[in-house]
């Protein structure tokens, strides 16, 4: 990333959700369904003390801490807790736009490994809009106690990208999990996430929309994750997109940010 | 297909197209999400693997109990009054060693500063003003505060208060409010301003304004050790000294009930007047149960609650001390200002069952209701009397001493509970809400409230010839 | 639709026994959050229990705990196993 991109880039963050980075550091977005461990998994990285507690919306406001891993300065931001980033409310709201327009240089998305199937609902989710992803499946200890067993290797070959497994509350499985932010954060490691296989039905409508909002929104956006948007009729999404993209209805073109 | 393509070239036409795709396919959105899951599904199949466990766990065993239809409820009020026993019972000790310590300092620095020539206002106003008030703050707060949060972190992290919020939905429900409003209630006890932005977990956003409206009315931070305060000293004091903690917590706990009843009616009345409109829907999350870090827990909840309850106390107790100390020793003819006051809201507060002082001091506790209790003891001690904070017993002979009877401390626990939210909570209504109408209403609702309970209660007891 | 003699509401479900979701007909942001929680057609659901009042009902979907007021519950049709 060059200078001014840089400073660009900061601009927004500090404008539109309120973080501030210092230059030269990573920034790295905290997502997950509710009650997963994301405050958790946050603390244990930065020092910090974001209350936690055993309920679904704990945290509802965006916080941010930071930590030094190899030299390097890590920013990071534990968002709400969302089921989906489809943005039916506020938070959801939140947590699309930052880790869509805020551009975060990893996504980091926390899973409970007691409910993998309901979580990786968000993980996909998240995978269509960014490669930079590492998944982080967290309570590990809870599920060894439920007898649960998963088979990490087949699901890190399975979506495509990192996956650490971790019990947060005890400390497992932080230092592979820093380890893997510092390799994606400085480009040694740039994954090939799954996309989500749609029935003909989804597809045959994507197909549709695809080339027109390729052209329209160039580089910026995964085009087809867009066209998604557009037929699910998020009319916030269309919102953000003008508001962070500065894309009115009638332009034709992406003004391009550098990236 | 891309014969059929028309090229579109802005936003909006590309818009319009999604909608013509939609139109004819309704169900899109719901496939899309369904694809999804399928594709959860194919990942998740092969990568867990569950050894199922036959017996049932104690999960389960545990929510047969919690949520049961018999013991659902009186769990929940046992815990509640057990939480405020232990609370009470062990508040008492370390509340007179802080005391006792604070005080023997002010001692020494009164002789400090006579020593080195002090003029006697300067004396006043820093160690009879700011210190005594930061002294009383920390003495009554930071016991009861240090042994409560502990105790409810553990519930909380137990993961107790989403089944709170199972037990009692409905009960919001018929006041067409959203069950977990009571989780908002419950961050209200830690600070109402926190309450409020939690509110932000309701979807509706009718309920969602009915829970800012109503945080209010759990006592939070500031006011629950008041409340345990004329408790334990006054209402306690009434009694034999082995049933003294007893009553106090039965005391307390029937004024948090009686704040969630109050709750209930308030989200009722505005449901079906200013707030008008049908309950929506409520989907919970009940998490599994976590055995919770004890070790951990108490560490961090006491010392966040230290750290909260000394910073709010050097922000707002040591500047509230220094000014009810000039307040009450700048005399206008016999009377000093805060007597002037206080008397000019005689009638008023007695029509409350307050005196002038209490009343004042509310007032002056607008920005933080921690400083409610030292300063009414700083306006009481500087009327004369010359005692100083020693042990519980002198406490409630100083309230003695300026005519409280129970209807007194009746009056001023209810009215504590109730009154108007304080100025950070204010704050945080206004930033949530975006309207200075409805913060206005945030404060206006209890406001009448505390007036027209305090005022029924205070004018039956008198007309009944109780006091 | 043979299915359709079989369909019952959620909401009338025994406590212990389990179905398989067939449609949903609500609107909206509650539409919505139940999709996003899994509750999508072809989804097993299992009754678990009541709350003390009765209302709410909380299901075991997908290997998670979700209380839902039996209002809402009575709008999605559900095929028993
Ligand atoms: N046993 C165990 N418990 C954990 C672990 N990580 C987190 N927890 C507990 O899980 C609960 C939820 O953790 P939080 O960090 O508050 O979860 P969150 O994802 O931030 O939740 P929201 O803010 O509500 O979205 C807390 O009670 C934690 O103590 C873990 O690895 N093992
Ligand atoms: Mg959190």
């Amino acid at each position: 990333m060059n200078h001014s991109a840089t400073k660009e880039h900061h601009k927004l963050l500090s404008e539109h959700f309120g973080i501030t980075a210092i230059p030269g550091q990573f920034t790295v977005a905290l997502a997950g369904n509710p009650n997963v461990g994301k405050s958790t998994v946050f603390n244990a990285l930065t020092g910090l003390h974001q209350h936690t507690g055993n309920w679904p919306g704990k945290t509802v406001d965006n916080a941010q801490g930071s930590f030094t891993y190899l030299d390097r300065s890590f920013l990071m931001v534990d968002l709400p807790g969302t089921y989906s980033i489809l943005a039916h409310t506020i938070e959801e709201q939140v947590a699309r736009d930052f880790i869509c327009f805020g551009k975060p240089d990893v996504t980091l998305v926390v899973l409970d490994a007691t409910c993998l199937e309901r979580n990786l609902n968000l993980a996909l989710q998240v995978m269509e809009i960014t490669p930079k992803i590492i998944v982080c499946v967290n309570l590990m200890d809870e599920a060894e106690k439920k007898n649960i067993k998963i088979d990490l290797s087949a699901l890190q070959k399975d979506l495509g990208v990192p996956v650490v497994a971790t019990a947060a509350r005890s400390g497992m499985g932080l230092d592979t999990l820093r380890q893997k932010l510092h390799e994606m954060s400085i480009g040694l490691c740039t994954p090939t996430p799954r996309q989500i296989s749609y029935s003909s039905e989804v597809e045959n409508a994507i197909q549709q929309l695809l080339p027109n909002v390729s052209r329209l929104i160039g580089s910026n956006l995964n085009p087809r994750w867009v066209t998604l948007r557009l037929l699910d009729g998020d009319q916030a999404f269309i919102k953000s997109i003008s508001q962070y993209l500065n894309l009115d209805l009638h332009s034709t073109r992406l003004q391009e940010v550098a990236v | 297909m891309s014969a059929v393509i028309k090229p579109m070239t802005t936003l909006e036409e590309i818009c319009t197209e999604a909608e013509k795709i939609r139109l004819s396919n309704p169900d899109l959105g719901d496939k899309i999400v369904s694809d999804i899951y399928q594709n959860a599904e194919m990942i998740a199949g092969p990568a867990v693997i569950k050894n199922s466990t036959d017996s049932r766990s104690w999960d389960h065993k545990l929510d047969d109990i919690l949520t049961s239809r018999r013991l659902g409820y009186p769990i929940m009020f046992a815990l509640l009054s057990i939480i405020f026993w232990i609370t009470i019972a062990g508040a008492n000790v370390p509340s007179q060693m802080i005391a006792d310590t604070l005080f023997a300092f002010q001692d020494q620095l009164l002789i400090w500063f006579e020593l080195a020539g002090a003029p006697s206002w300067l004396t006043g106003i820093l160690v009879l003003g700011m210190f005594r008030g930061l002294a009383w703050v920390i003495a009554v707060m930071l016991p009861p505060m240090a042994i409560f949060f502990p105790l409810f972190t553990l519930l909380e992290d137990l993961g107790y208060l989403p089944r709170v919020a199972f037990n009692l939905d409905n009960m919001f429900r018929r006041c067409r409010a959203c069950g977990k409003q009571i989780l908002t209630m419950c961050m209200g006890f830690g600070c109402n301003a926190a309450g409020v932005v939690s509110c932000r977990i309701i979807d509706s956003p009718r309920e969602r304004l009915i829970a800012v409206l109503t945080n209010n009315f759990v006592p939070c931070n500031g006011r629950f050790p008041t409340l345990i305060a004329i408790a334990t000293i006054f209402m306690g004091g009434m009694v034999v000294s082995e049933l003294q903690t007893a009553v106090a917590s039965v005391v307390v706990t029937s004024l948090v009930v009686l704040g969630i009843f109050v709750t209930f009616a308030v989200s009722w009345a505005l449901s079906h007047t200013l707030l008008k409109g049908e309950a929506s829907s409520m989907v919970l999350e009940l998490p599994p149960y976590r055995k919770p870090q004890l070790g951990a827990i108490f560490y961090r909840s006491l010392i966040d609650r230290t750290i909260f309850v000394l910073k709010r106390a050097i922000i707002m107790a040591a500047p509230a001390g220094a000014i009810t100390w000039l307040l009450a020793n700048i005399y206008i003819g016999e009377i000093s200002i805060i007597g002037h006051l206080a008397a000019w809201l005689q009638p008023f507060a007695y029509a409350i069952g307050l005196d002038g002082f209490i009343l004042l001091t509310f007032i002056l506790g607008l920005p933080a209701n921690e400083i409610v209790m030292p300063i009414l003891l700083m306006c009481y001690l500087s009327t004369g009397q010359m005692m100083e904070y020693g042990t519980l017993e002198e406490l409630r002979d100083i309230l003695i001493n300026n005519n409280w009877t129970w209807l007194t401390a009746v009056c001023t626990m209810l009215f504590c509970l109730l009154h108007w939210p304080c100025t950070t909570a204010l704050l945080s209504a206004y930033k949530e809400t975006g309207s200075k109408k409805w913060t206005f209403l945030t404060f206006l609702i209890p406001t009448v409230i505390a007036f027209i309970v305090c005022f029924i209660v205070a004018q039956s007891a008198r007309l009944l010839n109780l006091v | 639709m043979n299915t359709a003699i079989t369909t019952i509401p959620l909401s009338t479900l025994g406590i212990g026994s389990a179905c398989q979701i067939v449609s949903l007909n609500l609107q909206g942001l509650l539409r919505r959050r139940i999709l996003d929680l899994g509750m999508v057609p072809g989804t097993p659901v299992q009754c678990i229990r009541k709350s003390p009042a009765g209302d709410p009902v909380a299901y075991m979907v997908r290997d998670t705990l979700i209380a839902l007021r039996s209002e809402d519950a009575s709008q999605i049709y559900v095929n028993p196993m």
